[in-house]
Formats: C-alpha cells, sequence, structure tokens
C-alpha cells in the first residue's frame, strides 16, 4: 500500500523566471545556429523599416493624396452639403460611446486608439490649413460623453441605444441621399457618391441585408419541405458558381436591356443588390456549418417542452449555431468590405475607383504607389477593426460555454 | 402486499389508463426494433423499464412523445392517439416532460431561463409567474442558488436536476426519464435518484428507463423486462426481483445484480 501524499508536499508549480536578458537568451541566441539566423533576419527587418520610412518621409510625393483627400473620402458629394455628413459622424460617434459605456463599460486601450486616431486627423489638417478640423474634436467631445452618459445611466438608455442603432441605417439614406430639388436637405445624386462614403454604404448595406437572408437560406436548404429545399439549393450553388464581377457586370449593362423602356434602376442599387445576392449564398453556407454543429439532442430537448418550429430555431437553434460560426461570419464581412471594391471595374466611384480617377489625372502621373499605399492603409484600418470587434464579440459570448 | 389494487405510490389501477400501447411496432429501415409493444400506465404509476443494451426500451419511451416515429399500432396518451396530426403531437409534448441521458440543457441560456422557456412561450404565463415556480422547482431539486449560472458551470447531477425542473416547469402529466442517471459520476447518481423518489412519491406518472435497481425497487409499481423489441417479462419489483419466470430475464438480473 503506498502512502498518500501528505498535505504538506503539495507545491506551488515552479515559477519561470524570465528576464528580458534570459528570454532572449534561450530564444535567440540559443545556438550558434539560432545566432547567425536572429543577426540575418534582424538585419532584413532593420533594412525593410529603414526603407519604407525613409520612402515614406523624403521619396514620396504625396500630393496625390492630399490635394485630395475630400474625393477620397465621399467623392463628388457637394462640399455645400457636407454637414450632413458630420451630422451623421457626430450621431454614429454619440451612439457608439453611449454602446460602450452601457455594454463594454470599461476604458479600453482601443477605446484611447479610436479617440486618439481623430486627434491626430485634426492636426493634420490644421497643418494642411484646412479649416474643417475642429470637427474630428467635436466627434470625440460626443463619443466621450457617449460613453459616460452610458456607464451612468446604463439601464436607461440601453433601449434607446438599441432603437438608435435599428433607426441609424434607414437615417443615413435619409441625410445622405436627401429630399426635394433644392432647399434644405436637396437631392444628392448616387452618381454623386463617392470614395469612402460609397464604399462603406456598400459593405455595410451588403452584411446587413446578405445576413438575414443568408440565415433564412441556411434553414431553406435545412427544411424538410422539398420545395423550399430545392429552391435554396439551386439559389445558392447557382451563385456560387459564379464570380462576384460577373454579377455586377450582369447588373450594371445586362439588366438595362431586360427592363422595359422608361425603367431604370439606380446603378449604386443595382451594385450593392448585386453584392447582397453572392454575399447572401456564401452566408448561407457558413450559417449551414453552424447549424450542422448543434447536437440533435438541442433539437429534441425543445420539442419535448413544446417549442414550436421557429420558436425553437430562434431561441434554441440559431443562437448557438451562429455563436459557433462568428469567426467565419466575420471573415466574410471583411471579404466582403474589400470586395466592394470591385464595384470600381463597373465605373462607380468607390474608394478604388477614385483612386483611378485620380491616377488618371495628369498632375498625378506615377504616384501609383503612394494613392494605393493610402487607400490599402483605408482598407486595413476597417477590416482590422472589424476583426478586432469580432475578437471582442466571442469573448462577451463566451459566457456559460460548454 | 394487502390490497393488490393499490400500488406503492398510492396510486389505483381502475379506469381507462393514461397511456395506452397497443401492439407498437417500428422499423430502423429493415430493423425491427419494436415487436409489437403492449402496455398500459395508470395515473400515478411509476414504470421502471430495464433490458439489455438495443432491446428497444428508450425507443419506446421516445415514441411515447413522439420522438420518434411508430409505424404500426396504436399510442393513445391522455385520450389523444398519435398520429401525423401536428396538433396532436403538440398537444401530447404539453402533457409529457421527458428527461434525456446527455440531460440537454440549452447552453447558451442560464438555468432560469432553461427553466422559464417553455413555460413563458408555450404556456404563455408572464415571465414573473414563471420565474416564481421555476424557483419554487428549483428549491423542490434543491439548487436554488445556482439560478442564474450557465449549464456548463453546474455538475452533471445538477445539470440533470435543472434538466428535471425544467420539465416540471410545464407541468406534465407524465414524465419520461430515459436512463437519466448513466451519464453521471457515481457519487452523483444518488442526488438524481432522491429527486426522482420525492416525485415518484408525489403522484407523478412516470416511466423511467434504468439500470437502477435500488431505484426500481424502491419506487416501481410495475416493472417491464425488454428483449429484442418485445416486453419479456413484466411484474411488481417483488415478482420481477424474487421469482422472474424468464431465463433471459433470470440471465439478465443476475448479469447486473452481481455488483
Amino acid at each position: 500500500m503506498t502512502s498518500l501524499t501528505p498535505a504538506k508536499d503539495i507545491l506551488p508549480p515552479p515559477t519561470e523566471r524570465s528576464t528580458v536578458l534570459g528570454w532572449m537568451k534561450k530564444n535567440l541566441f540559443g545556438s550558434i545556429g539560432d545566432t547567425i539566423l536572429t543577426f540575418v533576419a534582424g538585419g532584413l527587418l532593420l533594412w525593410l523599416i529603414f526603407a519604407i520610412v525613409n520612402w515614406i518621409l523624403t521619396k514620396a510625393q504625396w500630393a496625390a493624396v492630399t490635394d485630395n483627400l475630400q474625393l477620397y473620402m465621399k467623392g463628388q458629394y457637394p462640399a455645400s452639403e457636407d454637414w450632413r455628413l458630420w451630422l451623421l459622424m457626430f450621431l454614429l460617434a454619440l451612439i457608439v460611446g453611449m454602446a460602450w459605456g452601457i455594454f463594454l463599460k470599461r476604458a479600453e486601450a482601443v477605446g484611447w486608439v479610436l479617440l486618439i486616431i481623430p486627434v491626430v486627423l485634426a492636426v493634420w489638417l490644421i497643418t494642411l490649413h484646412r479649416e474643417s478640423w475642429w470637427r474630428f474634436l467635436v466627434v470625440d467631445i460626443l463619443a466621450m460623453l457617449g460613453y459616460f452618459l452610458g456607464k451612468r445611466y446604463p439601464k436607461k438608455l440601453a433601449r434607446p441605444t438599441y432603437i438608435l442603432l435599428l433607426l441609424y441605417m434607414p437615417l443615413v439614406i435619409l441625410v445622405v441621399r436627401g429630399f426635394g430639388e433644392n432647399g434644405f436637405m436637396k437631392l444628392v445624386g448616387t452618381n454623386l457618391w463617392g470614395g469612402l462614403l460609397l464604399s462603406l454604404l456598400l459593405a455595410v448595406f451588403g452584411i446587413v441585408f446578405s445576413f438575414p437572408i443568408g440565415v433564412l437560406l441556411a434553414l431553406g436548404r435545412q427544411s424538410k419541405m422539398p420545395a423550399l429545399k430545392t429552391l435554396s439549393v439551386i439559389y445558392i450553388e447557382l451563385i456560387r458558381g459564379v464570380p462576384l464581377i460577373t454579377l455586377l457586370f450582369m447588373g450594371q449593362l445586362m439588366l438595362p436591356f431586360f427592363l422595359p423602356a422608361g425603367i431604370t434602376i439606380d446603378r449604386v442599387i443595382r451594385a450593392v443588390v448585386a453584392i447582397i445576392m453572392f454575399a447572401a449564398a456564401y452566408m448561407a453556407e457558413n450559417v449551414r456549418g453552424g447549424l450542422q454543429s448543434i447536437p440533435k439532442g438541442q433539437y429534441e430537448a425543445a420539442d419535448v417542452i413544446g417549442l414550436s418550429g421557429w420558436q425553437k430555431m430562434v431561441f434554441i437553434i440559431l443562437p448557438q449555431a451562429l455563436r459557433a460560426v462568428i469567426p467565419v461570419l466575420v471573415g466574410q464581412f471583411i471579404g466582403l468590405f474589400k470586395d466592394t471594391s470591385l464595384v470600381a471595374l463597373v465605373g462607380l466611384l468607390d474608394l478604388l475607383g477614385i483612386a483611378r480617377g485620380i491616377l488618371a489625372n495628369p498632375s498625378y502621373i506615377g504616384r501609383q504607389l503612394e494613392v494605393f499605399a493610402f487607400i490599402a492603409m483605408i482598407y486595413w484600418v476597417f477590416s482590422y477593426g472589424m476583426s478586432y470587434a469580432s475578437g471582442r464579440l466571442e469573448t462577451t459570448l463566451g459566457v456559460g460555454e460548454r | 402486499m394487502s390490497n393488490e389494487s393499490s400500488t406503492k405510490s398510492g396510486s389505483v389501477k381502475t379506469g381507462e389508463p393514461i397511456i395506452k400501447c397497443e401492439e407498437v411496432h417500428k422499423w430502423y429501415g429493415n430493423f425491427h426494433v419494436l415487436r409489437g409493444v403492449n402496455m398500459d400506465v395508470h395515473k400515478g404509476e411509476v414504470v421502471v423499464v430495464f433490458g439489455p443494451s438495443g432491446s428497444g426500451k428508450s425507443t419506446f419511451i421516445r415514441c411515447i412523445n413522439r420522438l420518434e416515429e411508430h409505424q404500426k399500432g396504436r399510442i393513445i396518451v391522455d385520450g389523444i392517439e398519435l398520429s401525423h396530426d401536428v396538433r396532436n403531437i403538440a398537444a401530447i409534448r404539453k402533457e409529457v416532460g421527458m428527461v434525456f441521458q446527455q440531460f440537454n440543457l440549452f447552453p447558451h441560456l442560464t438555468v432560469m431561463q432553461n427553466i422559464t422557456l417553455g413555460p413563458i412561450y408555450v404556456r404563455k404565463w408572464n415571465k414573473d409567474k414563471a420565474e416564481e415556480i421555476a424557483m419554487q422547482l428549483l428549491e423542490r431539486v434543491g439548487i436554488p442558488e445556482q439560478a442564474q449560472k450557465y449549464p456548463g458551470q453546474l455538475s452533471g447531477g445538477q445539470q440533470q436536476r435543472v434538466a428535471i425542473a425544467r420539465a416540471l416547469a410545464m407541468q406534465p402529466k407524465i414524465m419520461l426519464f430515459d436512463e437519466p442517471t448513466s451519464a453521471l459520476d457515481p457519487e452523483m447518481i444518488k442526488e438524481v435518484l432522491e429527486v426522482m423518489e420525492e416525485l415518484a412519491e408525489s403522484g407523478m406518472t412516470m416511466i423511467v428507463v434504468t439500470h437502477e435497481m435500488g431505484f426500481a425497487r424502491a419506487v416501481a409499481d410495475t416493472m417491464y423486462f425488454f428483449d429484442e423489441g418485445q416486453i419479456v417479462e413484466s411484474g411488481t419489483p417483488e415478482e420481477v426481483f424474487m421469482n422472474p419466470q424468464e431465463d433471459r430475464t433470470k440471465l439478465f438480473l443476475s448479469q447486473i445484480l452481481q455488483h
């Protein structure tokens, strides 16, 4: 009979003493080979950083970017109506601030970064002698105001925040587009929408509409009703077999031939519908993956407490299925955001379209690198933002996972 | 027992049975799982179904609330015959609660939400009433302090007790238990069996698929031994344990009672 371990012998795990030098010795200079590799790789890295910084500061000519900031941001949207876009920005800052205060409660590092960006932009605009710099500071102030309000009155403000978030999308369309021939909030045709404004609108509407359609298609594909199932499968497989650019071309060039004379559909709407149709098919397949990951027992448990078919889906299956595929869905959202740049090929002036337009201007010949680096950075900032938000969402929703 | 018609749990076997199964057959493809099962269960009766694995006992009780479909014969629950009619299935599921081997709690909902979901959306109670009754049930199964936790934070025994509370919250007339202790660690089996014993004593009509022979001896009114899709032998626990008639019953009992 072996004796049991006496209590006093239960030891804490050994602590690994880690100093910077110790870590370096272990990981970078462990052997002669490691040391050589470290120097070679370090040298390359330093050379690369130096080359890039040198290019940014001395070689690059940023006039193609700085001269046309307005175009990159909003295309040919009339300057007299800029205040409408800023109004929407202010409102968004307030809503995001409130949501942050209510749901996240903590001021995190990323929050500070988000607050610093407008300040940096404001300073930059001052050096360029643009007078709109103060508007960025208003964005910051409103965001902070929203944050403190949300933190102070989380219960009272939760519902208004939800409602504002829901109303924001239709409000954006109403305000950006406007109404009436002239005067207050006069109509601004979609042919004048462009730049980042158009890219974001395409992406946001693409995401917001393709998501529910994708969920419905996924449910349709799982359905026991043969007609519904067949239709869903045909739609999904048909769309997935076609590149997005084909759909965009069909929408822009072929659709007008099929419409009766006199009826035209707005070009931006044709593009956004093509994006939604395309994304929905992929969304459906991702959601289906989530649905299939739910054990049969969950369906049975929902059945035996008497939930109806749709109650079972809404309360039990979809919440779990969608949570399981958040990383995949966000990956797809990011892809969709970047895919909106394809509309440039059918003649819409989104961020990429504007960049191509600016490069066609003889005074900016040969400035491709600067222009594309600039818009790449913009795409990256938004894509990384989505990626980060998805990470947060996963942690927040991870509560009580098995 | 002095009075043959009165049973351990106090029910009296008279009148129409609350569950009536006549010649129930079921096939999985070509495999004949249930081969003519007849069973009457009266109000308040506690039935234990046991038998070797693959004998069709789980399939049989899953037919009673239509998780599985029988293909021949009749099943009548509380006066309603199970058929393809969706309304009948819904009506029967309202009256029949079920507890699974794998608990099948909803992992994304708190214990309280797990229990009140059915009452709020199927029974249409308001939230306050549903939560009040849920708290009473959690006290009855002995874990009121866990109400706001998620299933993943509970032990297996606690999860199964939540599952029982969830089924009871619908105020069913009949409770089905499909091997409720088979997935539990030994030290947690007792806490679940105690809850089930209390439920049996309160007069609930129960059909329990289990190999817990101590439980069967203590609370069962009738025991059914299943083998190869048929009821081989049935009777009171005394009859089945002390004086089994069939060789297969004797063999099975000797195998599971050895330890």
